[in-house]
Order: structure tokens, then sequence, then C-alpha cells
């Protein structure tokens, strides 16, 4: 019987199979933020267990609220900083290098096909577009992380979405990824892969597969992941090439060795959907669950005080591009406030270049630095009781940008769509 | 280990998810014991009062998807630091259900029936559960005009978790193993 990606990455790295079904696996990345890991290390130190299993393969950023805003989160700051400092973490990003998490750590190339990654952030699971096993976890795991090196994971079941057909004019890999979380509901996936292939993730970009993956733990999903393929090898081509570490020589022999984290055909799945996207619509969240889906132009009308374009799902290049097509030479409705964050540092350079920027500030957008920011209300964009915010970003829970506010999730050229209108708009 | 006795909190909804648990914007503390104050306190649930509900609860009785969203142990440890050590429901998100046996807490499972059924005989009145680990029971009682009502439940926890909840949690376990 053949196997699914997730069960060969399992079975790869297995260190221990304590009781039944939970595996302890050796990890390939740790990856820290400032919310959740200084909890960890304060945890260790006391515990008299401050070490770390292998400096190389842990990687840090400050990315929820920096710069500070207070006390409390300087301190935040000072733990993890300190502590990568303690344990020479080289790749560790502060002010100035800093970006949010799950858009740095691709882009600096530490995922690969095949690894495992934890991190103490449910978002994990965007680096599953790289074809690895990257999950969630809480600080407790991500602490034994961060000591051994290891993680326990029930052995995962694997649901396969094959999404095929050609992507209409203004419809993105956000608008399928709602759609699915729609049919399967919030915890559709729960303990289960979502594994997304098929002809239109073929030709997706490495930044929309990540959307895609992204969004997995919004239905509940252990790990997103799609399948390597010559997209991956692209990406990831100036960092294990001749001008990177030098693994490989051609991109025909990493791409067949890439090939080995492939589903086999006869692999056995737990459900398979068949998704043509050619039959979706632009689509926007209501309520307060992600499953709560649907199409921007049954929700056209509804009035937004603040529109958020960023986060770890839509703050990438891709999205900016997106977004500012639309936005091009148009102003932002009176009364609406836009926020731009460009997810990381090269995201905000590039779009400079690109004249992005301006087509958002011309626009009326006010740009941050690269941070989670307004995504979770921990800073930069909070909503008072009873506002609206069309959002790029992945939740929608009751008071999630700021107590008593509600978020309307979306695509990037909806969101900016709609900061023109001042209501939800198509773009 | 902990302890596992004493007076249910009903909370009648699906899908209560870590930022109603504890809101983000508490995640800047670095004690579990700051969290004690701020535990549910966004939370709609029809009848619930997070400032007289939860002191002297040790355990939740809710519906399904209980701990959906962020992987924040915040949340466990609020409900910790509020004596809350089990949480009985439809089911779990994946992050919040290892999170709890990580710190030796316990959320299991009962099917759909067997919560509407305790839901039915025990929501609204003071009720008591008692955890049976070696004999795998949780039991409800409560008095309504002299009247007892009582339910017992099976229920199992995984080799892995319970070995867990013996531990005091998963750092000391893998300590001691890896």
């Amino acid at each position: 019987m053949g196997k699914t990606l997730a069960q060969k990455i399992f079975e790869s790295h297995v260190v221990d199979k304590p009781f039944g079904e939970a595996w302890v696996l050796k990890l390939d990345r740790v990856f820290c933020h400032e919310i959740t890991t200084p909890v960890a290390i304060n945890d260790l130190v006391s515990r008299g267990m401050d070490t770390v299993f292998d400096p190389d393969k842990i990687k840090a950023v400050i990315d929820h609220v920096t710069p500070a805003k207070d006390s409390k989160t300087a301190e935040q700051g000072r733990v993890i900083r300190k502590w990568a400092e303690r344990h020479a973490i080289k790749d560790f990003f502060d002010i100035g290098k800093n970006g949010v998490c799950h858009a740095i750590f691709p882009e600096k190339g530490f995922v690969r096909p095949g690894f495992t990654v934890i991190m103490g952030d449910s978002h994990t699971c965007t680096h599953g577009a790289f074809g690895a096993f990257a999950a969630g976890v809480g600080t407790t795991d991500l602490e034994v992380g961060i000591l051994k090196g290891v993680c326990a994971f029930q052995y995962p079941g694997t649901i396969r979405f094959e999404l095929d057909g050609k992507f209409p004019c203004g419809v993105t890999p956000k608008d399928a990824i709602l759609s699915i979380i729609k049919m399967i509901g919030v915890n559709g996936a729960t303990n289960k892969v979502m594994e997304f292939a098929g002809s239109a993730i073929d030709s997706m970009s490495m930044e929309g597969r990540m959307t895609m993956c992204n969004m997995a733990i919004e239905a509940g999903g252990t790990s997103g992941v799609c399948m390597p393929d010559a997209v991956t090898v692209d990406y990831l081509w100036k960092f294990i090439g001749p001008e990177g570490e030098g693994v490989y020589r051609t991109k025909e022999e990493a791409l067949a060795d890439f090939k080995k984290w492939h589903s086999d055909p006869d692999a056995q799945y737990d459900a398979v959907h068949k998704i043509d996207v050619s039959t979706l619509s632009p689509v926007a969240t209501f309520g307060f669950k992600p499953d709560q889906v649907k199409t921007i132009k049954e929700l056209a009308g509804t009035k937004v005080d603040q529109v958020y374009i960023g986060s770890c799902t839509n703050g990438r290049i891709e999205d900016l591009r997106q977004a500012a097509a639309v936005l091009k030479a148009k102003s932002v409705a009176p009364g609406v406030r836009g926020i731009v964050s460009p997810a990381t540092p090269a995201v905000y350079q590039q779009a400079m270049e690109e004249g992005i920027i301006k087509i958002f500030m011309d626009a009326g957008f006010c740009v941050t630095n690269p941070t989670c920011g307004a995504c979770l209300g921990m800073s930069n964009g909070v909503l008072a009781d009873g506002e609206v915010c069309a959002s790029t970003t992945n939740r929608n829970f009751f008071g999630r940008m700021g107590k008593g506010g509600t978020v309307h999730l979306m695509s990037p050229a909806s969101a900016a769509a709609t900061a023109i209108a001042g209501s939800i708009c198509e773009a | 280990m902990n302890n596992f006795n004493g007076k249910v909190l009903f909370l009648d909804r699906s899908d209560i998810n870590t930022d109603e648990i504890i809101p983000a914007k508490y995640l800047t503390e670095i004690s579990k014991e700051a969290l004690k104050p701020f535990c549910l306190e966004d939370l709609k649930v029809e009848g619930f009062n997070p400032k007289t509900d939860i002191a002297g609860k040790t355990a939740i009785v809710t519906r399904a998807n209980f701990g959906c969203g962020s992987s924040r142990e915040h949340a466990p440890w609020a409900l910790e630091v509020n004596g809350i050590t089990i949480v009985v429901a439809e089911g779990f998100a994946r992050i919040f259900r290892q999170n709890m046996y990580n710190c030796g807490m316990i959320a299991t499972e009962l099917k759909a029936e067997e919560i509407d059924e305790v839901f039915k005989t025990f929501a609204g009145l003071e009720t008591e559960l008692s955890v049976d680990m070696a004999a795998g029971t949780l039991s409800f009682r409560a008095v309504k005009n002299g009247a007892v009502s009582e339910k017992k439940y099976s229920f199992k926890l995984g080799e892995f978790e319970s070995a867990l909840v013996s531990a005091g949690g998963w750092v000391a376990y893998a300590a001691a193993n890896y």
C-alpha cells in the first residue's frame, strides 16, 4: 500500500513510539517568536535546563509586537534577544531585520521538503507549502523542542483536496481556502493533514500555496501540505544551488530528490475532495468563525471602518501587487482607515522598488513596519467596540482585532476594492 | 497529579476559541497567575458571567471543537490558575488538547448524545464531577428539590496521555527519556 507525504515524513523522523499512535519525531526546525517563546525560556531556566538542542536548527524572530509597545513587550523582547545571544542562535531577526514569522522564515530559505517543523504559533502549518510537516504547538511542546529537538504527534490521517481548472479573474488562493473551510467546517480536518494537489496547485506560486496551507488550522488541520515540484525548486534555488549551500548542482537534480517527498498514487486518504476552481467566486467571511463564508456579492454594501492588508496569510509581495493593482490612482473612501503591513523588510523594499508603496500611500493607506500587529489585536490597528474591518488575515473570532470588533476575512484584491468603496466590494 | 474532582461550569456552545478563553492582549503577561482575572472574559454564552461563574469550579462541560484557534498555552494556563483542571467536550482542537495533557490536565471526549444528556440533566444545577482515573469513569451528581440526579460515563485516555497526566507533564517525561 502506498503512503502519503505526511506518513513518509513521520516514518523518516521517528525517534520513539512510546505509546500507541503517539510518535516522537526528530525535528529539523524549531521556530520561535517573542510572545510564546519567552515563557518557555523562563521555564527552562527555572528548571535548570537552559540549553538548546542545536542552535543552527532554531530560528527566532520578534514579530508580534515590534517595536515594543510597552514595558511588558519590551521585556518579552529582551528575554528572547538575550537567549538567542546566550546560545549563539545566529538566525535571530530583530528590529530592522524582522518580519512576520511565517513570511520571513520561508523567505530566508529555512524550510525544505520532508522537514519537520514546529513553532509556538498555530499558523506554522504555512510551511507545509514546501512539502514539510509543519505544525503549531504550545509552550510545553516548544520547550521540549528547544531542549531535545523532538515533538510528539498522533500519527495523522490525510484529507486530499484536488484543485483543478483555472482561477477566474479576481479569484485567488485566499478565496479557494476560504471556500474549502466553508465546505468542511472549522473542525473538518481536526487531527488531519490537509493535502493540496491538482493542476490549480501545480500552477500556483509558492506565495499562493503558503496562503492555502496557512489557513489549514482554521479547519482544525494539523498541517497543510503541497507536493514539492519545480516551483518549489525555483523558490529555494538561491539557497540550495551553487550560489547557496551547493546541495544540488542542477535544478533537475534538486527536483529528482524532492520528488521522494510525494504521496504515492495508491496512498490511503481519509477523504478526497475534488474542486473545480473555475467555479469559485471571490468570498469573505461573515460572523465570527472562519467557516462562515459568503460570496463578496452577497456581502456587498457591508460598511467597514478599517481595511487591513498584511499578516502571515496575505502580506507577501504577490498580495501587495494584487491590492495595488486595484488601488492604483484611487483613494480610500472617506471615513475608512487603510493599513498595510508588508510582511518582511524584503517585501517592503520590493514594494518600494515596484512603486507599490507609493500607490498605497497615494490612496491614503498608512504603511506600517513588518509585524503581526493588528491581526490579533496586539498592536498597530486595534479596532474599537462595534467597529468593522475588512482584513486579509486568517481569523475572524469575535473581538480578535480588538474588544467588540468584527473582522471580515478576504483576499488582498477584495480588501483593496472594499477600501475604495467603503463597504465590502468585489475587485 | 492534579485534582480532577469538583464543581462543574457548563458552557453550552461549540467552537469556543482560544481568543475567548484568553484574549491575545494578555499574552504580554509572563506569569500564569497574572492571567487569572481575564479567563473567558469576553465569552458570549447565554447565562454565563465570568465574574461570578468561574470561581470554585474544577471542570468545564462544553460542546464541540473546544479550544480552536491559537496555539497559546495561555489558554489551559488561564483555566489552571482558576482551578479548572478538566474539560469534557464532544471534541477539541488538536493543539489545545495536547497543551492540556502537556500540562498534566485532562481534555476528554464524550459522545455528542452523552454531552447532550449531561446538559439536559445537570446544566443550571450545582453539579459535582468525580473522576475515577483507574476505572475510567466520570460521575456527575446534583441535587434538585431534594432529589438526587446521578449519571456515570466511561472515558478513555490514551496511554501517552495517561503517562503525561501521571508524570505531571511533557517536559519531565521528555527530559527523562530523550
